[in-house]
């Protein structure tokens, strides 16, 4: 790059970090809430079954 | 056939839509960006005043047209969220305020990069400058306003509110270059003058800026898709799209 390699580099490799960080950030927020999904999912049917048991 | 284009501005509609969106966005942004970078570094040639060093500028100018162009999507978002009451349009805005962060962060710390060997200095408080980093803290103040507010739809409004009044800032960054004395260089594209640069280098950043575009538009639909679940976690179609297990 001319010597100019820290300058030019250390651009795009933040750059790219931070899009990943985004796309982590985006996916992990999503699988908390999947998570949270099946959890309440799996509540609810433990309760249905409870309901026509008793 | 007419579409009912009023059925997508309900989220459930919108949340499949949106899902069905995404893969051709990341696509065209992967395909664009491979193209983009391969014109900017192995095609366009070095610069004769600035070297190696202006290979900046393929990343540079896209995030700080993206910064820009992104605060004026989302306040109209924001805006019209606040005069129609569409729950869509303020969840559109709320994600879309993240990454217009995030390239407005970019387009200064490439800025930085780009000014210390150019200039000489990383940072100088010239209106260019200055008023990018008014803009970062317009997408924070947005941010923190709507997290500080526990009911969604009171931070939608306050938030609105803010992003409006700071839509202000859009043409000032555009035109300071013009009406102050900046450090920063004029416009090398506009749009009643044949671009200052050569035609491969021009190229190269167009194709970024695209690339940047689909990127945004992805991502942004990526994190809509998960605001609506979390504010409609309650509604029937959640429960409905989690039994087939198409969430």
């Amino acid at each position: 790059m001319g010597g100019y390699g820290f300058y030019v580099w250390g651009s795009y490799i933040v750059t790219f970090i931070c899009i990943a960080g985004e796309i982590i950030l985006i996916s992990n927020r999503r699988r908390t809430l999947e998570r949270q999904f099946s959890l309440i999912h799996d509540l609810d049917n433990k309760e249905t079954k409870n309901e026509t048991t008793s | 056939m007419a579409i009912n284009w009023f059925k997508y501005s309900s989220p459930a509609s919108f949340y499949t839509l949106a899902g069905k969106m995404i893969p051709f966005f990341v696509v065209l942004a992967i395909v664009l960006l491979i193209a983009g970078l391969y014109v900017g570094f192995f095609v366009a040639p070095t610069d004769f005043q600035q070297g190696e060093a202006y290979r900046i500028i393929f990343i540079h100018v896209p995030a700080a047209w993206m910064s820009m162009f992104l605060y004026v999507v989302m306040a109209f978002w924001a805006g019209i969220g606040l005069a129609f009451n569409t729950r869509l349009s303020s969840m559109f805005a709320t994600a879309i305020a993240p990454t217009g962060a995030m390239f407005t962060f970019l387009a200064l710390w490439t800025g930085a990069l780009w000014g210390k060997p150019m200039w000489g200095t990383w940072w100088v408080w010239d209106a260019r400058l200055t008023s990018e980093l008014i803009l970062l803290f317009l997408y924070i103040g947005f941010m923190s306003l709507q997290a500080a507010i526990d009911d969604p739809r009171r931070a939608d409004k306050a938030g609105a509110i803010l992003a409006l009044v700071g839509v202000v800032n859009i043409p000032i960054i555009y035109f300071s270059v013009q009406w102050w004395n900046t450090l920063h260089q004029g416009a090398s594209v506009s749009v009643n003058q044949a671009p200052a640069m050569a035609t491969t280098m021009l190229l190269g950043m167009l194709i970024m800026v695209f690339a940047s575009w689909m990127y945004s538009i992805a991502v942004i639909l990526k994190r809509v898709r998960v605001i609506i679940l979390e504010r409609e976690s309650h509604a029937a179609w959640v429960a409905e799209l989690q039994k087939k297990g198409a969430i």
